[in-house]
């Protein structure tokens, strides 16, 4: 994926970089022992997982990302439906909770990116962008997934100008204005609601005649007098010299194109499987999630495991990958007992 | 947030415009997470590259005017200035080393 456009959470723990040239640049900053285990994001899955084998021991490091710490649930706000939070808890604070949860128990969390790994064999290596190599008996890769972008050619372009992935970061910026949101999932109607705090309209574009989202969201859609829904519509192209003036949108039933004047467009058409570290290395599915064997989180390469949503193409919520988290220490807790014994 | 200085609406123009240095500009604020994330990526570049350039920051939402005139509706917004004019300009919280490889002409003194 590009590494030059808007979407923070895009940019994740995959930049491509030389390896090999940084590890020459930083001699001496790998460490001789051979951990029992690298856990490679830091969302929920990710620190769930460093939890548990702190827990169990296992003395894990989590390699958190330099810029993209916590996930996806940085961008959010009201987190309403994790469960034990009565009224809610802001995603940002569930985040810094759970990292200093696995701290307590020993996590070593390093605010770092994974520039490459190599899962073969007994002992893998993750190598972080300082050059440190580390050698690891097992690997979780919980990297979560990348926002979707819509793949227009004007939409990198006015990227900063007007097209946006992040309503809670930007939304400011649109007060008293006519703007769009483009999908027609939970995080989609999530946004739209938001910016209405804002926005003096907030049309919803929708490809289908229904909504994926969970009926108490779309509820607050349909509720909210400052939203208008446009069902059947494609968004085909984004018009405007310094900033976003209006759409192009096509009516997916009847072919039908037609204009929208709007200064602020919110892509949230759902988000793909951040795969491409492990990618050559490891089966995936058809969704090009990383391939599991049944409930477990054991994927094709004996000792590595995977979590979160970089393994689920269906639930993708934050307790979901908590749990998938959990899952994976357990998994490299069992894989490592079974080979000391 | 960085620990970089904080610049103003009413000090944009002394502190960034005139510098003789050039100079990132921060745009920021506090309800942004990924801007939170940026912040400690930012203060290694001002320590790394403290002879060639300058970072400061600017927070959005007490200095409207400035976000404004340069057209800012997404931050994190790192924006380059040299010679009074906006010379690059990277949107969202990226890691050092792509930050390094975008304003990668203003980091050497050769340049």
């Amino acid at each position: 994926m590009s590494n030059d456009l808007g979407p923070s959470f895009a940019n994740a723990v995959n930049l491509n970089l030389t390896p090999a040239a940084a590890q020459e640049t930083t001699p001496g900053t790998s460490d001789d022992a051979v951990h029992d285990v690298v856990i490679v994001g830091s969302g929920p899955a990710g620190y769930t997982a460093a939890i548990y084998a702190a827990r169990a021991d296992l003395k894990p490091i989590v390699i958190a990302g330099s810029v993209t710490a916590g996930g996806e649930l940085m961008n959010t706000t009201d987190v309403e439906n994790y469960p034990g939070f009565i009224e809610g808890i802001m995603g940002p604070d569930l985040m810094t909770n759970m990292q200093q949860q696995a701290e307590r128990f020993g996590a070593d969390i390093r605010f770092e990116d994974v520039t490459s790994v190599e899962l073969d064999g007994e002992i893998k290596t993750v190598t972080i962008e300082d050059g440190t190599v580390l050698r690891t008996r097992t690997v979780i890769m919980a990297t979560g997934s990348a926002y979707r972008k819509l793949g227009l050619p004007n939409e990198e372009r006015l990227s900063g100008h007007g097209v946006s992935w992040c309503a809670t970061c930007d939304g400011f910026f649109f007060k008293e204005q006519n703007i769009a949101v483009v999908g027609g999932g939970d995080s989609a109607i999530e946004e739209a609601t938001f910016l209405t705090k804002f926005a003096s309209k907030v049309t919803l574009i929708h490809r289908r005649d229904s909504f994926r989202a969970s009926e108490i969201m779309q509820q607050r859609a349909f509720d909210d007098p400052k939203i208008e829904i446009l069902w059947n519509k494609a968004v085909k192209d984004i018009h405007g010299e310094a900033k976003v003036e209006s759409l192009t949108l096509e009516d997916t039933v009847t072919g039908e194109t037609s204009e929208l004047d709007i200064t602020g467009l919110f892509v949230a058409i759902g988000s793909d499987p951040r795969v491409d570290l492990v990618k050559d290395q490891l089966d995936l599915t058809v969704d090009g999630t990383i391939a599991v064997d049944g409930r477990s989180s054991t994927t094709s390469v004996p000792g590595v495991f995977a979590a979160g949503d970089v393994v689920d193409a269906t639930y993708r919520q934050a307790i979901t990958a908590a749990g998938s988290g959990c899952v994976a220490a357990i998994d490299v807790e069992h894989y490592l007992a079974a080979l000391d014994s | 947030m960085s620990a970089a200085k904080d610049v103003t609406d009413a000090n944009f123009q002394a502190e960034v415009l005139e510098n003789s240095k050039p100079t990132i500009v921060d745009f920021w604020a506090e309800w942004c997470g990924p801007c939170r994330q940026l912040g400690p990526v930012l203060d290694a570049m001002a320590a790394e590259y403290a002879d060639n350039i300058d970072v400061v920051k600017v927070n959005v939402d007490d200095n409207p005017a400035i976000a404004s005139k340069y057209g800012i509706t997404s931050i994190p917004a790192v924006y380059l200035f040299a010679n009074g004019e906006v010379a690059k300009t990277s949107i969202g919280a990226k890691p050092k080393s792509a930050l390094e490889k975008e304003f990668a002409d203003y980091l050497t003194p050769s340049a």
